[in-house]
């Protein structure tokens, strides 16, 4: 596949789909210079299709984000406050004053920050500055949840059933619930991206729900506002893209499915979507058109509706902005979405303005590459050491190796997407890009992409919101291997140890023994010890010739005892991290194609990453092997008594004294970073030994902030 | 190994079996050479065995066979017993020492393993002999000796004689020293006396929760000084890792401390006749590096780690660092660069700004030494503050202990190349590599500052009388000095390089520097500040 990235920039056409558009029009004159409001991948994505457009651009940057890729990329920067966002990014002062410094004719706010702020639309007209996206009336009005569903309801938009009014407090809050019924979604009235959102099964969780809902609520978008409503089981996040111009018309674009949420935060979208059938796709766009045109919308918007298995589809909220998997969309209508918008605020009218001319091109998936922990999606921040994205996918990122994922700003590293003729295609191709993208230096989550991208559940698009709870009930721990892929990877790893062997030792050898230890998760989580033994008999002429396979005959002996035979070719210049290994069993069948990383050499093995998770796998001369069972394990510190921060940030509240008792899973603190708030609970049943912090108490990741003791 | 003596013994046995008729006397001789042999192998015997593995503890040949190619090992004096006569001692065939050559990456390397289960390891005149023997091959030929320590000291039996064994190896090891690579691996008790030998040695390696050295044992301290201390707390490998200094390193378990071992020899040369050996590297030597461009933070108060920019410019990232927990303030490490080993210096900013205190300077001096000895080019990564001040440091030697490293870098007639990537201060500068101690190459990246010390130290000196115009004398300070140029302009650097061409550069002149030759004036021997 060519460069998706190169596909959207050769003015918005996919290779393989060749649709023609209906009005080839010679580029019009749109803006001379826009600024964009935002900062990281959005940032870039902005002044790529400005620069496509010849339009000049200019980005505004924190202290933080100085050295910036969006900062390089644009022809002018400016800066706009210290690193928090509410004295940079949020400032509407200082973003209004490089506005006008720079001349810019126009500003794109990309999503987050500024982007559904009425109030900023506002001053950018008074000063005669074009804002790219929708009128502060459309704005307004979908801005506000519950607004925007009492207009969607007159405009004939099916709806959840909920209370449609703001919630006075946890008292008022519970009696809506009772009357609903739950489970039910307590949701910040203002907000979107999941924050301040919680699903409470009983009245005791919408009490409790009711105060960090509000809280979270306050210090994501300064607003308290709660509000109550139907929560969908088994439901699938699906959502239209509409694009409207100024001179009425209106589009809706094919779906885009969202369904594998994390704490209903977005990780892996697809477009279109398994589920729909062309009827209900109709039925869904014209509704979201019909809303569009209800409150004179123009620019991109998005329209998210929660569908349940019989296709029901129910409207959740408008997006006013431009979404953040927008790319997918792009991938399989052609379409330059924010040349859209750029052409809609510029008063021209659309690319194409006629419905029939939307199609769909193959098949097209993102995954969001996150600098956050897997298990318990806790965000990770450091500098990236190795950083690499991957051939043949689109990557919307906004930094480079050496770049700095700060506490600041959304953990966000990438959004990868990839396209196929088929969904099977555009899955292979995610798999493939996502083992082809190296990062190190921060905590990823493509084990976790990698996985579901790679299950059987996924590949058949049995997918709800629920997928991640419900695959991975006590959190994602890593890839579990199967007796297949341990074999592959022992495979593999034996292999590279000869190479780095051979490389060592000026032996010349042509045949070495090895019992390799795999780490293999069980069902409680646990981690077993798998042996495997490996004869490896050299078939090429020299081991780890620079662009060449080096050849092995393997025979593997499984740890119940099977032997098997096998052929590895390994494709590795040594200690690079990019390792190709295709091992063929002399049983038959096909030959498996396997990447791999190669990430560290360890005193007695390697550290490698293989369908995106981890593995220390250990390389053993079989006489090691016989005497490391004499080795004793090093002693570790005994954490079970203490409650550490789990990542760097600001402590809220502290729940508990020295003296306390507390049960299992009692609330101990709440810490606050990157505007999320985690309650830190006891690890165990005890009475409070220590208390080391305080509220506002900045605390580094693994500070022991509470010590337990015995009762 | 023990496969090839194995399979000597049994063709022994067999043809014993078929000489028995013809040549009883013949047949005799052999049988006692082979029960010898088989006696040699058992060491103290499966109980002390047993023992030694319930300790977490390898015996003296299973050490042996994780730290040689496999099957490469050649035995030495198997055969040689104690010629002690007083205390009713027995004899243990092989006297507590296990000698010989093995294979390391291919290479010859002498080595001894004290035998804990035969007299608890302990010295006598033969197993000193038996060491003896070895060093004197290695020095002969040209070979490293690695020595692996697991012994309970003196064999008090033997009196003075076991003392002079001691000397013997001493003097030995002094007389090997710079000439060929010595290493100890300290795998238990190593006390008393028997320290001095791995203190003399290049480079001495323990094993956690298991290894001890200390000159007198927790029981005479207690005695002595009255302080209670356990064996841990007095010479465990975590004492000597961080505080003390005596070892370079210490490692989770045996066989883990010899594989690590096997490792560093790659590094090394046989000899100081030889260069260390080039290795194969797929990682290109023109590769460019960007996020070196942005790695020194802008504001100038930010630390940042300096064993990020070595990983960024050395071979495939990886480096071999030596005394990781003492004196983190400065790094040393061996690499490789374009296949050939380097000896890495660093100032470490993360620690302490990088200044140079005592430890420091002796942990970086003893390591620019070595490299020097054995023909390993220094590569030096320069941003240092200074020297540390304190009552502490001065009244401890600071002078004495800092003229050390610049004497190792005066000294040093290697290629040696710097970087200068931010701070170059004072005095501090001078020691690091500077051009004026023969630095053959010196460069900067763009946001380095060579200077007598910074703008705010030189204004409120300069503008002592003058508080209200520092300000403005700190900014014509910083305008002058706080940048490359000046240093540039006079030639004590050579060029001012974009970080992220760092390895490219050093690589060309690493290749040039390869026939570099530079002589001290002929001494019989320096006399560097001690």
């Amino acid at each position: 596949m060519m460069n998706l990235w190169r596909q959207v920039l050769a003015r918005g056409r996919p290779a393989a789909g060749g649709r023609a558009y209906a009005t080839q029009q010679q580029q019009q004159p749109t803006f001379d210079k826009i600024l964009v409001a935002n900062r990281g991948e959005i940032a870039c994505r902005v002044i790529r299709t400005a620069k496509r457009l010849g339009i000049r651009t200019v980005a505004v940057y924190s202290d933080a984000d100085a050295d910036a890729v969006f900062v390089r990329e644009a022809d002018e920067a400016f800066r706009v406050g210290p690193a928090p966002s509410a004295q940079s990014y949020l400032d509407v002062d200082a973003i209004m004053a490089a506005v006008r410094a720079s001349g810019a004719q126009a500003v794109h706010p990309g999503y987050g920050f500024l982007s559904e702020n009425a109030a900023f639309v506002e001053r950018l007209d008074r000063e005669g500055v074009a804002f790219i996206g929708p009128g502060t009336q459309a704005m307004a009005a979908m801005g506000d949840k519950i607004q925007s569903k009492i207009i969607a309801k007159q405009a004939g938009v099916n709806t959840i059933p909920g209370f449609d009014g703001v919630v006075r407090d946890a008292e008022h809050a519970v009696e809506i619930a009772d009357e609903i019924g739950y489970p039910v979604m307590l949701k910040a009235s203002a907000g979107g991206g999941g924050k301040g959102m919680r699903v409470a099964h009983s009245a005791q969780d919408v009490h409790e729900g009711f105060k960090l809902a509000a809280d979270e609520a306050q210090s994501s978008f300064g607003d308290r506002r709660i509000l109550v409503e139907k929560f969908i089981e088994e439901p699938r996040h699906i959502e239209i893209q509409i694009i409207a111009d100024s001179r009425g018309n209106v589009l809706w674009l094919p779906e885009r499915e969202c369904s594998i949420q994390r704490r209903n935060q977005k990780v892996i979208e697809e477009a279109p979507s398994t589920h729909l059938d062309a009827d209900t796709r109709r039925r869904m766009g014209e509704q979201a058109v019909a809303l569009a045109r209800s409150v004179g919308y123009t620019s991109a918007g998005t329209v998210e509706f929660l569908v349940d298995k019989h296709r029901n589809f129910y409207f959740l909220e408008m997006n006013t902005r431009l979404q953040v998997e927008h790319p997918i969309t792009e991938l399989i209508t052609g379409l330059d979405l924010v040349e859209e918008m750029i052409r809609a605020a510029a008063g021209l009218p659309l690319t194409t303005t006629r419905q029939s001319d939307i199609a769909i091109n193959g098949w097209a998936i993102e995954s969001r590459v996150y600098a956050e922990d897997p298990e318990k999606y806790l965000p990770s921040i450091g500098t990236l050491a190795k950083y690499r994205e991957p051939p043949h996918a689109r990557c919307d990122s906004g930094i480079a190796e050496g770049s700095e994922i700060s506490m600041y700003y959304d953990p966000m590293i990438c959004k990868l997407s990839t396209h196929g003729a088929t969904r099977d295609e555009a899955i292979a191709a995610m798999s493939r890009a996502l083992d082809r993208y190296l990062i190190t230096g921060v905590t990823h989550n493509i084990p976790l992409l990698r996985d579901v991208v790679g299950s059987a559940d996924f590949g058949r698009g049995r997918i709800t919101t629920a997928f991640l709870a419900q695959h991975y009930p006590t959190g994602f721990k890593g890839h579990r291997l199967t007796p297949q892929t341990a074999e592959q990877l022992a495979a593999s790893a034996a292999a590279m140890h000869f190479v780095r062997e051979a490389r060592e030792v000026a032996s010349g050898a042509t045949r070495a023994r090895y019992v390799l230890v795999v780490p293999q998760l069980q069902d409680d989580g646990a981690v077993a010890r798998l042996e495997v033994g490996m004869a490896l008999a050299l078939r090429s002429p020299a081991a780890g010739l620079q662009g060449q396979a080096t050849e092995f005959a393997a025979t593997v002996t499984l740890p119940g005892g099977a032997v098997r035979e096998s052929h590895v070719a390994l494709r590795w210049d040594v200690d690079m991290p990019f390792v190709e290994a295709r091992q063929t069993t002399a049983a038959g069948g096909a030959a498996a194609e396997l990447t791999l990383q190669f990430l560290d050499p360890l005193p007695l093995g390697m550290r490698v990453q293989f369908l995106g998770t981890k593995f220390d796998v250990e390389v053993l001369r079989p006489r090691q092997h016989e005497l490391l069972r004499f080795m004793k394990e090093e002693e570790r510190l005994d954490t079970s008594k203490l409650v550490l921060a789990p990542m760097p940030g600001s402590i809220v509240s502290v729940a508990v004294a020295p003296g306390d008792v507390v049960a299992e899973g009692a609330e101990v603190a709440v810490v606050e970073a990157m505007k999320m708030q985690n309650v830190l609970r006891a690890p165990r049943a005890g009475v409070i030994k220590a208390v080391h912090v305080q509220p506002g108490a900045t605390v580094a990741g693994d500070d022991v902030l509470v010590e337990l003791e015995d009762a | 190994m023990f496969a090839t003596s194995r399979a000597i013994g049994g063709a022994l046995r067999a043809r014993a079996r078929r000489y028995a008729t013809a040549d009883t006397a013949g047949a005799s001789i052999r049988a006692r050479i082979e029960e010898k042999r088989q006696a040699a192998l058992a060491g103290g015997g499966s109980k002390r065995v047993a023992a030694q593995h319930s300790k977490g503890k390898l015996t003296a040949r299973e050490r042996i066979e994780l730290l040689v190619d496999e099957g490469t090992f050649r035995e030495y004096d198997a055969f040689v017993e104690h010629r002690c006569a007083d205390f009713g001692m027995d004899k243990i065939t092989g006297d507590g020492v296990v000698t010989g050559v093995g294979r390391i990456n291919g290479r010859p390397t002498y080595l001894f393993s004290q035998d804990f289960t035969a007299f608890g390891g302990s010295l006598s005149k033969t197993f000193a002999q038996k060491v003896c023997k070895i060093m004197d091959r290695a020095l002969q030929e040209g070979v490293p000796v690695v020595g692996l320590n697991d012994s309970g000291g003196a064999r008090i039996q033997e009196g003075v004689d076991s003392l002079a064994g001691y000397a013997d190896i001493f003097q030995r090891n002094v007389l090997a020293s710079g000439v060929v690579p010595q290493i100890s691996l300290i795998m238990g008790p190593c006390a008393g006396g028997a320290v001095y030998s791995p203190a003399l040695t290049d480079f001495t390696f323990m094993v956690r929760g298991t290894s001890y050295l200390f000159v007198t044992g927790p029981d005479v301290v207690k005695a002595v000084t009255n302080e209670t201390v356990t064996q841990e707390e007095l010479g465990g490998a975590a004492p000597h890792t961080r505080k003390s200094g005596v070892a370079h390193g210490a490692f989770e378990n045996d066989v883990v401390a010899l594989a690590r071992t096997r490792e560093l020899l790659s590094y090394l040369p046989q000899s100081n006749r030889e260069p260390p050996a080039p290795r194969f590297t797929a990682d290109p030597s023109d590769r460019e590096d960007a996020a070196l461009d942005t790695l020194v933070p802008s504001d100038s108060r930010q630390a940042y780690d300096i064993k990020d920019a070595v990983r960024r410019v050395v071979d495939d990232g990886r480096m071999f660092e030596i005394m990781p927990d003492f004196a983190r303030n400065i790094v040393v490490a061996f690499a490789r660069m374009g296949g050939q080993s380097v000896g890495i210096v660093g100032n470490q900013p993360l620690v302490s700004s990088g200044v140079l205190d005592i430890d420091a300077s002796v942990k970086a001096a003893r390591f620019v030494r070595f490299c020097d000895a054995f023909n390993i080019p220094l590569v030096t990564f320069v941003d240092v503050p200074g020297f540390l001040p304190g009552v502490q440091q001065e009244h401890n030697g600071i002078i004495r202990e800092g003229a050390k490293l610049l004497y190792a870098y005066a000294e040093a007639t290697v290629p040696k190349i710097a970087i200068t990537t931010r701070k170059a201060y004072g005095g501090a500068q001078c020691v690091m590599s500077s051009k004026q101690l023969r630095g053959d190459v010196n460069f900067a990246w763009p946001t380095a500052e060579l200077a007598v010390m910074g703008a705010k130290g030189a204004v409120e000196i300069l503008w002592r009388n003058d508080p209200d115009g520092r300000a403005r004398a700190e900014e014509e300070y910083n305008r002058l000095f706080a940048n490359p140029l000046p240093a540039a302009q006079r030639g004590y650097l050579d060029d001012i390089i974009a970080p992220s061409t760092t390895r490219r550069r050093i690589i060309e002149e690493l290749a040039a520097l390869r026939g570099k030759k530079l002589a001290n004036p002929p001494k019989k021997h320096d006399n560097m500040p001690l």
